[in-house]
């Protein structure tokens, strides 16, 4: 029925005239509600559930439920803003399928591999995990059992995961899905800087002249972030904007020097830059002599694929990929001479004018230059050496640290600063960006965590890609998966990931709000509370910790990855886990409970229930009897304080809107490694103190071509990736209707010659092939993204339409972080 | 037996909601892998491949859509994605920019808009706020495959006032 304004008016009259002669009318009647008794709304804050940027947003309470969400506007990364997924935050917890509670595969009131899910309690649920776990323990030791976590467990989770695996079971095999996003980032700031994580920090949008996105499409997958660098671009005239990518999309649009480069061929323009700043005498020599060493990187160093893969065999240094050697100027300067321009618009494609003029913002001592870059350079064989050769063009001039000049990596989730990479829930990695591999590392974390020396292995367990080979193979047998979407997110899914979980020998548990593709192909099913329905941290790209209380109950039976953790904890006696020679050296820890040793230690339960704020609930708190958040938070914190990675006291944190840390006696850091801005650098003007001379390293390294190129069999280069709307998987937001309807389904971007070449038209049903699999979707040759012939984009948000069917699990070998980027397929009619 | 995409989302939900025995839903062969009830956004098993649905278009709604908040950015209620915006042009501006409205009879954007960063107010529309797409989506005629629960601030207002009535 369409009615205009003045029908509209008259057809609401009645109630408004009887509401002015005083007649009594029902509530719902009169047309407005006014007393504040009822209009009331609480609110507090929260970082955003999505991406990276950490956003903070107001969340509004009423009745125990979420009614409405905005931009906090005391919060300096987004002052109000948020991005399209945020103004729907509110209804990402109330998709009407969410998991209420255990369910089990069944067949007659057994377990069954093959049976159909049956709700069962949490009680009957740690019953058969825990029978799992230490049946398999006891065969095959703790090598046996593995986790997958994420950027999206709070601090506490990943930290409480952390200590479960490697304090409790004895085993390094936890790995969060920050492996298919951050390990090339993590591998970078560790051989450059050997401290993790970025020296600038989100004010450096307001300073630079000019901006770089290598590889990263910020306007739809860093959206506030890019107002701000959109705002100072066009309130700024002089300011000017480049974009690199393998295709034309939305980022573009603000673009003064676009260029679409041939894949893998960054790695050529950087290197050509960097020898232009040496060729055109635009070397900072006062920076590089004092804060700069040089190294030569290893090289052919394989592609991260089973050793048994032909282009490992051929691999030189597969074994060695990390190494390098001491260098000097003269010869970095040698080793880049070959890259000229000829030899980069040879690998690239790109036109030599615009490589010069980029070299030229580059080279040019005014300028402030701040480069960006995410996935495109860590989903990346190379990824690790992208990030080098970043690091190396800011080096060589010396911009870097002070405003406006920043290399500045940018992270794809909410916490994988925060918790996969500061706790390090990593499978090599320990808090604060100590590794397992060395002795004083373990010796520090287990006086801190008060167990007995020799419980944390040496050997770095298997990470994210290794972890799905591992359960095909047979070698991982029980398998717990926490806040992600792996099955969807993995790599060759057909060929590793659903074998592995789909092997008889493999017991899988998936903790989730939502029924996910994962959950598909899991065993037992735990139901999640998520986000607000819990107390939480997170930590963004710009080392900011931003915390956020629980403001509603989750729904049924759904508990926090924090409790499942530490419930779980309670299953288990020291003797059934711990190395026997150990406990015998130390008797005191026998016949006690994980949950003793690792949460009831004196530290952990040392904060009470009555520190909790008044007005919030706190499910585990209240659970445990101790103010657990508060707790887990300290002990961790205690790694980093005093040692550059000082976190403030856990209650500043409930009050403030995020703090950067180092947080030095109450105060944020900006720019990390200069004097002056951080209290940690006090040898020279600029201190790398990650490296115990204070000095960075400048890297050489070459050119090496991608593991898989198209070929007249497989004719297309595939790449894969996010949309605005979609959050990853889209567990959260194809759950909310406008997010939905705002972009419904994965299309293949295809250049209209490519598709008339295949005699297809927009909307087609078509086939996307590999060598490794196969999915269908449609053809879409308009809209917002625009590759260029011979490439095609699919996102892989669409649980209907796998994109890793299709992707290569090739990873960089440093890093072990998938290329979701580059592989070879073919697109045929459906 | 072969189901239909919406019968098989509605006994999926019913399975979900009552959370009683599960039987095996749809047209799936014996070798495909079980778990179909947790396939609300897939509909399918693992080891296979669904038909995906075709391309749908944006849809033209009448006036505005309603906001789930205030603070809600509102949906765009027609279609939008011919619209050029990039650094030079912003066509969704030429209908909703204030000197134009009387024109195009089109709501003007909000006044934060003209706000920058730091709250001061622009002559014109705050660059921070220039790329409309980032807040602004069309919708399109698909009908979303889970029903979302989420319950508007009104109702809650006024069950609790009449609550108190009675």
């Amino acid at each position: 029925m369409k009615m205009n304004r003045r029908e509209f008016i008259k057809a609401n009259a009645v109630i408004a005239a009887a509401g002015a002669a005083g007649l009594a009318l029902p509530t719902k009647a009169s047309n407005l509600i006014t007393s504040s008794e009822f209009t009331k709304l609480e609110w507090n804050k929260a970082p955003c559930r999505f991406c990276g940027t950490g956003c903070s947003v107001m969340v509004a309470r009423k009745e125990g439920r979420i009614v409405a969400t905005q931009g906090d506007p005391d919060c300096e990364v987004n002052r109000g803003l948020t991005c399209i997924k945020g103004y729907f935050l509110s209804k990402i917890m109330y998709g009407e399928d969410r998991l209420k509670t255990p369910m089990l595969r069944m067949t007659n009131g057994k377990f069954d591999k093959n049976g159909d899910f049956t709700p069962i309690s949490w009680d009957k649920a740690f019953d058969i995990m825990a029978e799992k776990w230490k049946a398999t323990i006891k065969k095959k030791g703790p090598t046996a059992i593995g986790m997958f976590g994420s950027g999206q467990w709070t601090v506490w989770e990943g930290y409480a995961a952390s200590k479960l695996m490697k304090a409790g079971f004895g085993s390094n095999n936890i790995d969060p899905n920050a492996r298919h996003c951050m390990a090339s980032a993590v591998g970078g700031f560790m051989r450059t800087f050997g401290i993790d994580e970025p020296m600038g920090c989100y004010n450096d949008m307001e300073e630079a002249d000019k901006f770089v996105l290598w590889g990263s499409n910020m306007a739809e997958m860093h959206p506030i972030l890019w107002t701000r660098v959109t705002d100072r671009r066009l309130s700024a005239p002089h300011v000017r904007v480049a974009v690199l990518s393998t295709y034309r999309h939305r980022s573009f649009d603000l673009a003064d020097l676009p260029i679409i480069f041939t894949p893998q061929a960054d790695l050529a323009v950087l290197n050509y830059i960097a020898n232009y700043i040496i060729q055109n005498n635009a070397v900072n020599w006062d920076f590089v002599k004092k804060h700069v060493n040089f190294r030569k990187g290893m090289t052919d160093i394989g592609y991260g694929l089973r050793p048994t893969h032909p282009l490992q065999q051929q691999a030189q240094n597969a074994d060695k990929a990390g190494a390098s050697s001491p260098s000097s100027f003269e010869e970095f300067k040698k080793f880049v001479a070959e890259y000229d321009i000829d030899k980069a618009h040879e690998i690239s494609a790109v036109p030599k004018h615009k490589l010069l003029e980029l070299a030229k913002w580059y080279a040019d001592p005014e300028t402030r230059i701040t480069s960006f870059w995410t996935m495109g350079a860590n989903q990346h064989t190379r990824g690790v050496w992208c990030n080098n050769l970043l690091y190396n063009i800011h080096l060589l001039t010396g911009k870097i640290a002070t405003p406006g000049c920043s290399p500045f990596s940018l992270t794809g989730q909410p916490s994988a600063c925060g918790t996969a990479r500061e706790v390090g829930t990593f499978s090599h990695r320990l808090p604060a960006d100590m590794v397992v591999a060395n002795p004083k590392h373990r010796a520090i974390t287990e006086k801190i965590w008060k167990i007995p020396s020799g419980i944390i292995p040496p050997k770095p367990g298997y990470h994210a890609v290794l972890q799905n080979r591992k359960l095909k193979d047979g070698e991982l047998n029980c398998y717990w998966v926490q806040v992600n979407n792996n099955m969807q997110a993995a790599p060759n899914m057909n060929e590793e990931g659903l074998p592995g979980y789909r092997n008889p020998e493999n017991f899988i548990v998936v903790s989730d709000p939502y029924p996910t593709v994962t959950t598909q192909a899991a065993d037992l099913v735990l139901p999640t509370a998520m986000w607000v329905e819990k107390e939480g941290a997170y930590g963004n790209a710009e080392r900011r910790t931003q915390f956020w209380y629980q403001m509603v109950q989750a729904p049924g039976e759904s508990k926090s990855d924090l409790w499942q953790l530490v419930e779980f904890s309670k299953r288990f006696i020291t003797d059934e886990v711990w190395p026997k020679e150990v406990l015998d050296a130390n008797p005191s820890y026998k016949g006690k409970t994980l949950f003793d040793v690792l949460y009831k230690n004196g530290q952990v339960d040392k904060f009470p229930l009555s520190d909790r704020a008044e007005g919030y609930d706190n499910q585990e708190s209240e659970a445990f009897g101790f103010y657990i958040q508060k707790g887990l938070f300290e002990e961790y914190a205690t790694f980093g304080r005093g040692h550059g990675h000082d976190l403030a006291p856990f209650d500043d944190y409930h009050e403030a809107h995020g703090l950067r840390w180092p947080v030095v006696d109450g105060k944020e850091t900006l720019w990390r490694f200069k004097k002056g801005s951080d209290p940690y650098a006090k040898r020279a003007e600029w201190d790398f103190y990650g490296k115990p001379d204070g000095k960075a390293i400048i890297f050489a390294l070459p050119y090496e071509p991608p593991a898989e190129s198209p070929d007249a069999d497989y004719d297309l280069w595939l790449c894969t990736g996010r949309v605005l709307e979609h959050w990853h998987s889209g567990s959260m937001t194809q759950r909310v209707p406008e997010l939905y309807k705002a972009f419904p389904n994965a299309v293949c971007y295809m250049h209209p010659v490519d598709a008339k070449k295949r005699g297809l038209r927009r909307g087609d049903e078509v086939i996307v092939q590999s060598r490794r699999g196969e999915t269908k979707t449609r053809v879409e040759t308009r809209g917002r993204n625009k590759p260029p012939e011979g490439l095609v984009y699919v996102p892989w948000f669409d649980a209907s339409q796998l994109i890793n069917k299709v992707t290569l699990d090739a990873t960089d070998p440093i890093s072990k972080q998938t290329d979701f980027k580059k592989c070879a397929v073919k697109v045929i009619k459906a | 037996m072969k189901t239909s995409k919406k019968s098989f989302a509605k006994i999926t939900a019913l399975l979900m909601l009552t959370g009683t025995a599960f039987i095996a839903v749809g047209a799936v062969a014996e070798k495909t892998i079980r778990g179909d009830h947790f396939a609300t956004l897939r509909h399918a098993p693992l080891n296979t491949e669904p038909t995906p649905p075709p391309l749908t278009n944006e849809k033209e709604h009448h006036g505005s859509l309603a906001r789930n908040y205030p603070a809600q950015a509102p949906i765009i209620p027609h279609q939008a994605h011919k619209y050029q915006i990039n650094r030079k042009v912003n066509q969704c501006l030429s209908c909703h920019d204030r000197s134009r409205v009387h024109e195009s009879k089109a709501p003007m954007i909000a006044i934060s808009h003209y706000l920058t960063r730091n709250n001061h107010f622009l002559a014109q529309v705050s660059p921070r706020r220039y790329f409309c797409t980032q807040c602004h989506v069309s919708q399109e005629s698909s009908t979303p495959l889970v029903k979302n629960t989420f319950v508007d601030v009104d109702k809650l207002v006024e069950a609790s006032a009449n609550k108190k009535q009675h």
